[in-house]
């Protein structure tokens, strides 16, 4: 029973660390607010905290809009991160995902019923082509998956706009962004707008909480996930217990793209506006993911609760502008959060040391 | 005779576990004193307590006669108490001198001053015979070298009481000596050094007393000349513990495994060498073959060719007649090899997992530990508890600790019970008591010899001539990657041995060669 309640004392530990970083990320937000505007700061701080609740189910609806892309964008990221590698490729995957998601969804009018489901497996397979090339890269040549990942990116956001912009039908040149998608091809309800009527949220948070069930499944409960955790921790181990790392990498990265991918098609199938808009910006979604994914300590429960955490105050942020602050701000409070995620770990290790202490030595 | 250090009756507690027991540690000026342990002994927590990272409950500490009060590292050097810590503390990029400066530069407004320094460092080189190059970048030079280095910090610093914190598990036979030889001449210059080790030889050969330390409590205090290493093995362990194997005449049935003009090449430089020059050699069922030889002959790159972790550039592999050219290291590990490897941190264990999922790490994938690609954690986890119960692995909490906190001679433990559990026909043991206490290293013995009794051939990799000599049924030499010598344990001395190893004596060739 002993060893029970010890284990469960450590599992909280990265809970406690993430929350100590939340906690001094908004204190130094509250800070920003200050310097900003002081006169506005503690109304203000107030949006933040509870701006995303002001309409109700609505606000909540939309929260979980928010939440839906960069969860998927958090899971791919903690996922490969869990195989011992950082995807930083997620910008690339988003968009190329994004952008098969949308020409299945312009150019394939005829597939009726199952039209959303076929643009979702496009953003899926061509997330996963792109995730699968720095993969292969590492597998073979040992080339840094990050600085591929990176070219990746850019490769991705290059291409995209230049299809998007080249191919008239697709195209919107009054808007410079893509078309919309057919109404066949926006992702269903599902019943959610029931529970939060005029929120954007849709089908899509459904699948996403599929998806973070699914990547745990796998990581944790079968001897796929037993492979890429052990090659992530030590691939010269895994090679001598007879592991194919090459190929545990390549699928690792593959699967992890997909999913990136599958964010890209989760956004514009929403039905909410959201269309392909030819700039030559990496999509912001791609990289809040790692934010998402170090908050959530790369566990994916932790990735659903860190992602929606995110998009609550993105949501809250929204309402600062009624106080006169720019919408910007928001945006350096969370990255102040993310600041001290990693911070958190020293709060960690401080945590650890503690207990250690309490009990005692380093020895068994 | 004076004291220069006097540890008096510590003891140090920690919740559950008395670490330190009214321990008394007296270190003579100009001795080299041995502190003697099984792993877990107490010795690490006595030094801890000597530099001031832990305050010890009871009992004081006087240096050169004063009582004094250890707050930190920093207050053990003021004094003149220096460490080379067992794993180097090194800037690897950096050159000899610039290591062996830093923390302690002469700075003259802003700037390096470093000529003071490498006088001060070559003199000190000269004089205690250590003959480093101070412009030689660390990630150059040897282990053995290295250490040099980490001694020189100590003089540097005009430390004067020298603790060695177990010095001779990385270094090789020859460094062995050297060191010892160092280490006589440090003190022959008035340093006094505390020798931490579990090496019975060492001791016999460089110090003048001896204390051993058991379960934290003390044993005693030993001259050394006069005391032999059964008496001191038995202080250690707390019973007698046999120094030699006990096994009857090996029983050879038909080969398992054999190479036939195996090579591996290496290139470096530009230029193509053998590192493993054409290597044939069988192994039967029940009996042991040991490869001896010196650390860097090919010893590695051999077992990494034979296992598949490496490359193999030429040559034939068979395992119980089978061609196992261009197959996988899976195929083998699951037709009859098994590989307790050189270096278990790196290829033995998955440091992060638990010891349950790492004694199934050649396994998961097997009907028994899975189904339908999902793990069945209940049957892992009750093979785990056997294994540990089997091979008496111990740990602080059984299945699911975390291996990389066990220590080292149960790390070791786990990846025998493993190797073993798989009941294979060829084993390759590479150094399998590396760095391990008597006790270990005897069960580690005595569990080879009864595979080999249940009809496993068995491929040794030593550097341990003890251990090959005592182990082994057949000697197969290798020097500069090729087999130079095939000799009956029964019939050659240690002596000769040394000899073959050295590459000085030749003969006795492999058959079919």
């Amino acid at each position: 029973m002993e060893d029970k309640k010890q284990r469960g004392q450590r599992s909280l530990l990265p809970l406690l660390s993430s929350i100590s970083a939340i906690v001094v990320g908004l204190l130094i937000g509250f800070l920003v607010l200050l310097c900003s505007n002081a006169s506005q700061a503690i109304p203000g701080f107030g949006a933040i905290l509870t701006g995303a609740l002001t309409h109700g189910m609505k606000g909540v609806g939309q929260v979980f809009y928010y939440a839906t892309p960069i969860m998927m964008t958090g899971l791919s990221v903690g996922f490969a991160f869990q195989s011992g590698l950082f995807n930083i490729g997620t910008p690339g995957q988003f968009i190329v995902g994004g952008f098969g998601a949308c020409y299945v969804g312009i150019m394939m009018k005829s597939l009726g019923g199952v039209h959303w489901i076929v643009a979702l497996f496009a953003s899926i397979l061509l997330g996963a082509l792109w995730g699968c090339v720095p993969g292969i890269l590492k597998a073979f040549f040992n080339v840094n998956e990050v600085i591929a990942a990176i070219m990746m990116n850019y490769i991705g956001m290059y291409g995209v706009n230049w299809i998007v912009k080249s191919y008239k039908p697709m195209f919107n040149n009054l808007r410079n962004e893509s078309n919309p998608v057919a109404a066949t091809a926006n992702i269903p309800k599902m019943g959610l707008d029931k529970i939060f009527p005029g929120s954007s949220v849709n089908g899509g948070f459904l699948i996403g909480i599929i998806f973070i069930v699914l990547i745990y499944l796998l990581l944790n409960k079968t001897t796929f996930g037993y492979e890429l955790k052990a090659v992530g921790h030590n691939r010269d181990a895994s090679k001598y217990a007879g592991i194919n790392e090459k190929k545990s990498i390549i699928v690792s990265m593959a699967i992890a793209g997909a999913i990136a991918g599958l964010a890209g098609g989760l956004l514009y199938l929403a039905g909410s506006g959201k269309h392909i808009e030819v700039v030559d910006v990496l999509a912001s979604e791609g990289f809040t993911g790692i934010s998402v994914a170090l908050l959530g300590f790369n566990n994916p429960i932790g990735i659903f609760v860190s992602s929606i955490f995110i998009a609550y105050l993105t949501a809250g942020g929204f309402y600062l502008q009624l106080y006169e602050f720019s919408v910007e701000i928001i945006d350096i409070i969370v990255a102040v959060i993310i600041y001290f995620s990693a911070f958190s770990l020293v709060v960690r290790l401080i945590l650890a040391r503690l207990r250690q202490g309490r009990k005692g030595g380093n020895k068994p | 005779m004076e004291y220069i250090v006097e540890m008096l009756h510590i003891t140090k507690r920690f919740p559950g576990i008395v670490a330190n027991d009214d321990i008394t540690l007296q270190l003579k000026k100009g001795e080299i004193h041995a502190l003697l342990g099984e792993n877990g002994a107490g010795k690490s927590t006595l030094m801890s307590v000597l530099f001031g990272m832990y305050q010890p409950e009871e009992g004081i500490i006087k240096v050169r006669g004063k009582e004094v009060h250890m707050k930190g590292p920093l207050d053990a050097n003021a004094r003149g108490i220096g460490m080379v810590h067992q794993h180097f503390q090194l800037v690897h990029n950096f050159t000899v001198l610039q290591n062996i400066v830093l923390g302690a530069e002469t700075v003259k407004g802003g700037l390096l001053l470093m000529d003071g320094a490498r006088k001060k460092v070559m003199e000190l080189s000269e004089k205690y015979n250590l003959l480093v190059d101070p412009d030689a970048v660390i990630s150059d030079i040897t282990v053995g070298m290295q250490q040099r280095v980490e001694i020189l910090k100590m003089l540097y610093r005009d430390n004067d009481i020298l603790i060695f914190d177990e010095p001779t598990a990385v270094l090789t036979p020859q460094e062995i000596n050297e060191l010892i030889l160092i280490m006589k001449g440090l003190v022959k210059e008035g340093k006094s050094i505390l020798f931490i080790t579990h090496k019975l030889n060492e001791i016999k050969e460089a110090a003048d007393r001896c204390s051993v330390l058991r379960r934290g409590k003390y044993i005693g205090t030993v001259d050394v000349a006069n005391t032999d290493k059964e008496e001191m093995s038995e202080m250690m362990v707390g019973r007698k513990v046999n120094l030699t194997v006990e096994k009857e005449e090996a029983k050879p049935k038909e080969v398992v495994l054999e190479l036939k003009d195996v090579c591996v090449k290496s290139t470096r430089e530009g230029h193509v060498k053998n590192v493993v020059d054409h290597v044939s050699l069988k192994v039967r069922k029940g009996e042991i073959v040991c490869i001896a030889g010196i650390d860097g002959n090919g010893q590695t790159e051999l077992v990494q060719a034979i296992s598949g972790i490496g490359p193999m550039d030429g040559g034939q592999l068979f395992i119980n007649g089978e061609d196992m050219r261009g197959k996988s290291i899976r195929y083998k590990n699951t037709h009859g090899l098994s590989h307790i490897p050189e270096d278990r941190h790196k290829h033995g264990l998955v440091l992060k997992y638990n010891l349950a999922y790492n004694l199934i790490l050649q396994q998961y994938f097997e009907p028994q530990f899975q189904k339908g690609g999902f793990l069945k954690k209940q049957s892992i986890y009750s093979y785990g508890e056997e294994l540990i119960k089997k091979y008496d692995i111990r740990s602080g909490e059984g299945c699911y600790t975390t291996v990389g906190s066990m220590s080292g001679g149960n790390q070791q433990k786990a990846i025998i019970a493993r190797e073993i559990s798989r009941n294979p026909d060829i084993l390759l043991a590479v150094q399998p008591t590396r760095g391990l206490d008597v006790g270990a290293i005897e069960y580690i013995h005595k569990e080879l010899v009864k595979q080999r009794d249940k009809g496993a051939g068995i491929l040794l990799v030593s550097l341990e001539l003890d251990e090959v000599m005592n182990l082994s049924d057949r000697i197969l030499v290798i020097f500069e990657g090729a087999l130079t010598a095939e000799l009956n344990p029964k019939e050659v001395s240690m002596q000769e041995l040394g000899l073959y190893l050295a590459g000085s004596k030749k003969g006795g060739q492999e058959d079919g060669r």
